[in-house]
């Protein structure tokens, strides 16, 4: 059983003369193993909140905010610590396009075993390696091959067997899927969903809504350095409520096809300015005076919805 | 002229009659590439084997497959960026050859958009340069009269003129980009422009509005599009005719909703299946794709397909043929599935 919770999450990149405020007031909480999709366009963030979440972005830049894992917090312990106790125990990640940063001259257990030798692993390594490679869909004979041998699938499987060797409870993927053809997109979707089924958490961070629909139990919309829309996939995808997610779905074409699809002007904010107001107030076809000023989180059934429309059914 | 005047002598109502003139036909179209240096062994990829097809006016034709299927060296070849090693092209009732005339042709009437919009412009020219560059290298024009068909293209790709002509590629998004190269694409006034992969860098909210964009340019100044994808969600927003490419060959043809809603290659089901739509009911479904775990076996030997193919029998040692299954309806495979 894990639980996680973000409160009030605030990252900010110092840049030379401007800040970048990458994850701005993010807050949600999953509990018994529920997996959670993020949505948004390039730039919004959410490759950043993962990162924030596993601690791999330096510290000073969270500015704000704590991240509780099982309800102790993950920010207020020490680098050593967390290395120690969490960072590949209890959560891993697959970081963007990982699968082509495998190390070409070390062969694939030579790599597995590196990650054993950095947490001070001493267990039965072969057998932890065999049974990570099993959890995904690999046979062992792959291990005494080198990256360059394996098709980008395989890679990707071999990224995925490595985030689990330490049987984390939850996994961070960031566009596992992007740059795999479709095919293989799909198998890897299936190994993914055979995980879960086992017991695995997965956080799963995506452009593409048709894949989050096949991982996530909660999706988060991710809008400029905000979740602007926060709930049970079934709320969302039947009944979104933010103008951006209704935007969204509606900008995706359909292999059955509807033909009233209707793209999205305009693009999104520049994240270094500070803000007041809703960031979609450019683009938005409901826009008003009052979206001005921030908009408050308004409950829905299952998360939240931040918008001025929503505001005046309390 | 004498369309219409053909048109009026039969007495047929002019708008009535389907126009299946084609812009662009290839045929027994071959490339084979040979792998390998000094002291490996040779290897030969039969990237583009043997493949015909036929583009009408006014069409999308969509050539759709996965990656190493042999797509952009399609369209490589149509615009002779590579020789092919065999094959007949014809575009616009010319043979393209190696004469400076027919390149000629085929390189100012047909034009081409890549995939990548942050790749395919020269970072340190001006947007209007980028556009223009067409017209002053293929000299359309009088050079006083350039600066205006720029401002047109930019028109008509939705972009604002003033505010564009004299920004560089760096300070536009991926989406404005795309546009930037579609004006580009359009400014030689083509009759055909080959779309590589146009949207699969784009972000989602972004894509509908450069596949609209390409569809109104379709209606309004008559151009047919080869559309190269991997995607076939978009393929089926936008086409009218698919081919799906496996490996160099053409698998399946056809009207693009019969070829998808009804697939008769095992290869065409596959991609059905692991189409991923944003439905909250896929959460509880398995995800199933009729496909097997590849096995080894001589890939151009027989059909393409066996060494992944949930269906393969005996037969399929032998190598199908693309054969008509109705007068629109072109599969190869021995095996009938539904």
């Amino acid at each position: 059983m894990t639980t996680l919770a973000i409160e009030e999450l605030n990252v900010q990149y110092q840049l030379r003369n401007k800040t970048i405020h990458a994850v701005d007031g993010v807050s949600f909480s999953l509990e018994n193993n529920e997996s959670l999709g993020i949505v948004g366009e390039s730039a919004c963030g959410k490759s950043t909140l993962g990162l924030a979440i596993i601690r791999s972005v330096p510290g000073r830049n969270i500015v704000k905010g704590d991240i509780l894992l099982d309800g102790k917090s993950t920010l207020k312990i020490s680098e050593d610590e967390f290395t120690k106790t969490i960072r590949w125990k209890k959560i891993s990640m697959m970081f963007q396009g990982a699968m082509n940063s495998l190390d070409p001259v070390f062969s694939i257990k030579q790599q597995f075993e590196e990650i054993l030798r950095t947490h001070d692993n001493i267990g039965n390594h072969l057998k932890m390696i065999n049974d990570a490679m099993d959890s995904v869909g690999l046979s062992s004979t792959i291990l005494d091959k080198f990256p360059h041998e394996l098709s980008g699938g395989m890679k990707q499987r071999v990224i995925i067997a490595m985030a689990l060797i330490l049987q984390p409870c939850l996994i961070i993927a960031d566009e596992p899927t992007t740059a795999l053809d479709v095919l293989v997109q799909a198998q890897i979707l299936s190994v993914f969903k055979k995980l879960k089924k086992e017991g695995l958490s997965i956080i799963l961070i995506s452009h593409d809504l048709g894949i989050i629909s096949e991982i996530a139990d909660k999706v988060g919309i991710m809008y400029a350095g905000k979740i602007v829309e926060f709930g049970t996939l079934h709320e969302i995808y039947s009944n979104p409520k933010h103008p951006y997610t209704q935007a969204l779905l509606k900008s995706i074409p359909k292999i059955k096809g509807e033909s009233d699809l209707i793209s999205l002007k305009g693009t999104p904010p520049d994240l270094s300015n500070p803000f007041t107001g809703c960031r979609f107030y450019d683009r938005c076809p409901h826009a008003m005076e009052k979206c001005k000023k921030d908009p408050l989180k308004t409950k829905t059934e299952t998360g939240y919805v931040s918008c001025w429309i929503y505001e005046s059914n309390k | 002229m004498s369309q219409y005047a053909l048109y009026s002598f039969l007495d047929i109502p002019y708008k009535q009659v389907i126009i299946v003139e084609e812009i662009l036909s290839v045929k027994n179209l071959k490339k084979y590439f040979v792998n390998g240096g000094f002291s490996r062994q040779k290897e030969t990829v039969r990237a583009v084997d043997d493949i015909s097809f036929s583009i009408k006016r006014g069409q999308t034709f969509v050539l759709a497959g996965e990656s190493g299927s042999g797509k952009t060296t399609v369209s490589r070849l149509i615009l002779r960026a590579i020789e092919p090693d065999s094959g007949e092209i014809t575009f616009d009732g010319v043979k393209i050859t190696n004469d400076a005339s027919s390149l000629k042709k085929i390189r100012t009437k047909c034009q081409m958009i890549h995939q990548d919009p942050y790749a395919s412009m020269d970072p340190r020219m001006k947007i209007s340069d980028i556009i223009r560059e067409p017209l002053d290298i293929h000299d359309i024009d009088k050079s006083s009269e350039r600066e205006n068909l720029v401002f047109q293209a930019l028109r008509d790709v939705k972009l604002e003129p003033e505010e564009i002509a004299s920004k560089y590629p760096h300070m536009l998004s991926g989406g404005q980009r795309q546009r930037v190269a579609i004006a580009r694409s359009i400014i030689t006034k083509p009759k055909m422009i080959i779309a590589d992969e146009p949207v699969s860098m784009l972000d989602v909210s972004v894509r509908v509005g450069i596949l609209e964009l390409m569809k109104e340019l379709q209606t309004k100044q008559d151009i047919s599009f080869l559309y190269i994808t991997h995607d076939l969600t978009t393929a089926r927003y936008i086409g009218h005719v698919i081919s799906i490419l496996y490996l160099g060959k053409i698998v399946e043809t056809g009207f693009i909703s019969d070829v998808l809603f009804h697939p008769r290659h095992p290869y065409t089901q596959a991609l059905m299946d692991s189409i991923s739509e944003p439905d909250p009911d896929n959460l509880q479904k398995e995800k199933k794709i009729r496909i097997n775990n590849p096995v080894e076996v001589n890939t151009y030997q027989g059909c393409r397909f066996r060494a992944r193919c949930p269906y393969a029998i005996e037969k399929c040692k032998q190598e199908p043929e693309l054969k008509p299954l109705s007068d629109r309806r072109s599969v190869a495979c021995f095996v009938k599935i539904d």
